[in-house]
């Protein structure tokens, strides 16, 4: 089903990240920055929207992030990442020229080689964007192939909107609607102050011939995923991102467990009939 | 009874005395095997590295229940009438710490260089309900679209010696899990207890061409079919004498009970230990830690056995996502009973009964579905 | 009241209306009114007595808190297909916010006197107009319980 088969690692030990140099570090938010990435083995990296890498710092550990960038690329990497912990943080304070471990790329990606013709809503809340960034890029470049393209991003104020400059740019972009609504106003902010799923009522979709891709805190996808069934749209064409604790990324070491699925191996992009009675079992 | 079958292409079964079995072990030695049996240490059975035939356990059975065990006396010969100990084979191909690989740092990048050669290793004694955890450990790190290097490695090194039961334990339950007390196949060589208590025989079977090799270099007389049909009276006798039995279809059965007041009974008894994971022949989650020494130039990454029962387990970043007990214990007997199934194709749960003898509460598997079962019948138990 | 038909056919555009037989509308359009609101003008003000319902049909509106030392904090916009102010529904019929035009507003009055009469006269159509009222109501309440959780900020920061 997918255009770019997975890179499995049969017979090579897929426990061993390869190494690249971080070429490029842009401060996003105050605690989010995006790192561009190169092998040092020269190889081409190529990955399909949605997907993964583990990162490793050097003496520190290892984090799953998700890729961030074009698919189209195969010469670098490029990874958005929030400082939530000890890894992510270390990840942060790297500079242009260290080296970082990659293990990758894992997990099933967006479905959106899957979905010629119709139309593509994009529904982000907080750094969710970034998993989505590379299957909007996809969207863009096959604009042709799809129907009306929407993107309702929430953020939680005005100085947390991730990818600013490219979120303007698509504004302005006469072949795609973009909604944007903070939880709380702050400075001039003069656009939309609620919830994401408030977006989702606005509508600008064919609930018939539509697929929803969500990305967000678990709580708000499925406010979001409940809203876009509400507005007509099949459980099967919203997709949803899980996140559960990773250590290994291949179904070896049982973190991510999540009822039948491992999320590492059968995520993290699940549809939302596949989701929602997981969802729907406390702790699960 | 798939292992008493004699094989077309294996040499026919033999039958060799106690002596055979040093024979064996020196056959094993010779082929460069590091040898592990069974032995008694510590006041219980456990796998080490076993020098001679005659450190086996010849004449020690166990009583085994909920949280207890204790050795005893068996008053005879027999070398495998117990039936498991506290010790499981995966901590020869999944030991409880691992180095994955180490770095060293190199101005702004770092190098990494990964593990040598892979022990070689030969198990004896390995039971119908523990070969079935092995081949479930060759699905999870062999056959899963990925593949543990290391691990594929010891487990293609690796010689497997097969004992069936002709007792079961007290809290065994492997005959209504389907995975014993025949061991079915997966095995070198297959060896059967019989014949006489106080000088028992063994019946040898061959189940792969490396085992067909070694039985030829054995001691031994052809097996008569009263040899076979002692050796499957044996195996059928443990089946009938299983000291616990599983509900029929318990992965639905929990399936449809997600949420029940069961969880929470169960999450009142349970301590946390991790105890039945990691005796459990199949549990085999990891976590992975970064030891770095003091200068900061040289780091290895260390995988280590973990549990689905402690907190840390689920955490991502605010928090764990298991915070009661009773999603944590929902979670390891779901696993095992249901959704291994949808993940493997079989059951996660060999019925050793390991967890419930290492249990320190003696929190039983096979007593939990039933209550849930009976809940069921009783039309009750939903919150 | 002129063009009272033009009124009620501008309500049934509106998914607020969806459902309502010719009849009701025409009943609610007589309380209503065609109204637009220029950018920064405000369209209620908070403690001033709650005497309309707007439907807005186009452009937005953001209600807003005067917090003193820290300004006017916008809880919500509202736009397009929305509706503005329920404290009209509940005594003692007092704006508790303020709703500002934050573009140019072109709305759908209702007179809240004139409204909550005809609900009181008729009790059909009072209640399948609180069917749509208690939805709006339910909405701000999840929505604010949704925005009171910070689910995009880091936990245990503030």
């Amino acid at each position: 089903m997918n255009v770019l088969a997975p890179n499995r690692t049969v017979g090579q030990d897929p426990m061993v990240p390869r190494s690249f140099v971080i070429e490029r570090v842009r401060k996003e938010l105050s605690d989010t920055y995006t790192m561009d990435l190169v092998p040092r083995d020269g190889l081409p990296f190529r990955f399909e929207p949605g997907q993964f890498n583990m990162l490793y710092v050097f003496g520190v550990g290892e984090v799953p992030i998700s890729i961030s960038g074009d698919s189209k690329v195969t010469a670098g990497i490029s990874h958005t990442t929030r400082s939530v912990g000890k890894v992510s943080a270390a990840l942060n304070a790297l500079q242009p020229g260290d080296v970082v471990g990659v293990r990758g790329p894992y997990g099933a990606p967006w479905p959106v080689a899957d979905v010629h013709g119709m139309d593509v809503v994009f529904v982000a809340g907080g750094v969710g964007l970034a998993p989505l960034r590379p299957a909007i890029y996809w969207v863009l470049a096959h604009r042709a192939e799809f129907g009306n393209v929407a993107i309702f991003y929430g953020a939680r104020t005005p100085e947390d909107i991730l990818f600013r400059r490219e979120v303007q740019q698509w504004r302005g972009r006469f072949d795609m609607t973009v909604h944007v609504t903070v939880d709380r106003a702050t400075g001039a902010w003069s656009g939309k102050v609620g919830v994401v799923t408030q977006l989702i009522k606005g509508g600008g979709f064919d609930r018939h011939n539509a697929v929803a891709l969500v990305c967000g805190p678990e709580v708000m996808m499925r406010y979001a995923a409940e809203a876009l069934g509400e507005r007509g749209m099949p459980k099967q064409n919203i997709h949803v991102s899980m996140e559960r604790n990773m250590k290994c990324a291949v179904g070896f070491c049982g973190h991510c467990q999540w009822g039948a699925n491992f999320v590492c191996k059968d995520g993290p992009v699940f549809s939302y009939d596949r989701a929602e009675p997981l969802l729907s079992i406390w702790e699960l | 009874m798939g292992g008493i079958a004699p094989m077309a292409e294996n040499p026919p079964a033999i039958v060799m005395d106690g002596a055979g079995l040093q024979s064996l072990l020196e056959a094993l030695a010779d082929r460069g095997y590091q040898v592990i049996g069974p032995q008694v240490a510590d006041g219980a059975i456990v796998y080490q590295s076993l020098a001679a035939a005659s450190d086996l356990p010849a004449g020690w059975i166990e009583q085994q229940d909920g949280g207890h065990y204790r050795l005893v006396e068996s008053g005879d010969a027999r070398r495998f009438a117990h039936v498991v100990g506290p010790h499981t084979w995966k901590r020869f191909l999944y030991p409880s710490l691992q180095r994955l690989w180490s770095a060293t740092r190199q101005g702004q990048g770092f190098e990494i260089s990964t593990e040598g050669e892979q022990p070689k290793y030969a198990f004896i004694g390995v039971r119908a309900c523990e070969l079935r955890a092995i081949g479930i450990h060759d699905k999870v790190f062999i056959d899963s679209g990925f593949t543990d290097a290391g691990y594929a490695e010891r487990r293609r090194r690796n010689f497997l010696v097969a004992v069936n039961c002709a007792r079961a334990g007290d809290t065994c339950f492997c005959a209504s899990m389907g995975s014993g007390p025949d061991v079915g196949d997966g095995y070198d060589l297959a060896l059967t207890e019989i014949g006489d208590a106080d000088d028992p025989s063994y019946l040898v079977e061959a189940g792969s061409d490396a085992g067909a090799d070694l039985q030829r270099m054995l001691p031994g007389r052809p097996a008569g079919a009263d040899d076979l049909s002692a050796a499957a009276d044996a195996v059928a006798a443990a089946a009938r004498s299983m000291g616990r039995e599983m509900v029929a279809d318990a992965g639905p059965l929990l399936k449809r009970h997600l949420e029940h007041r069961q969880w929470d009974a169960v999450a009142e008894r349970c301590l946390n230990c991790t105890n039945c994971t990691m005796v459990c022949p199949t549990c085999f989650c990891s976590t992975v830690e970064d030891v770095t020494d003091l200068s900061g130039m040289e780091t290895e990454r260390i995988r280590k056995w973990d549990s689905c029962f402690t907190l840390d387990f689920s955490y991502i970043h605010g928090g764990a996502v298991r915070r009661e007990g009773g999603s944590r214990y929902r979670q390891w007997m779901t696993h095992k009973l249901a959704y291994w199934w949808d993940q493997f194709g079989e059951s996660g749960c060999v019925g050793c009964g390991r967890c419930i003898t290492w249990c320190p509460v003696g929190i039983d598997i096979t007593e939990e579905a039933r209550a849930i079962a009976a809940s069921e019948t009783a039309g009750q138990g939903e919150d | 009241m002129v063009d009272v038909v033009g009124l009620d056919e501008l309500m049934k555009e509106h998914n607020f209306f969806d459902g309502f037989d010719k009849e009701a509308l025409e009943l609610m359009a007589g309380c209503a009114r065609n109204e637009s609101f220029r950018a920064g003008e405000y369209i209620f003000k908070s403690n001033s007595d709650a005497t309309h319902f707007y439907i807005i049909r186009h452009g937005n509106v953001s209600v807003e808190l005067p917090v003193p030392g820290r300004g006017r904090i916008t809880l919500q916009t509202v736009g397009e297909h929305e509706t503005l102010g329920w404290s009209w529904l509940v005594p003692p019929y007092r704006w508790w916010a303020d709703a500002k035009a934050i573009s140019l507003v072109r709305a759908i009055s209702l007179d809240a006197v004139c409204l909550r009469e005809k609900m009181e006269d008729d009790h059909e159509l009072g209640y399948r107009l609180m069917q749509r009222f208690v939805p709006v109501l339910a909405e701000r309440l999840h929505a604010t319980t949704v925005q009171l959780l910070d689910l995009y900020g880091l936990p245990g920061r503030a």
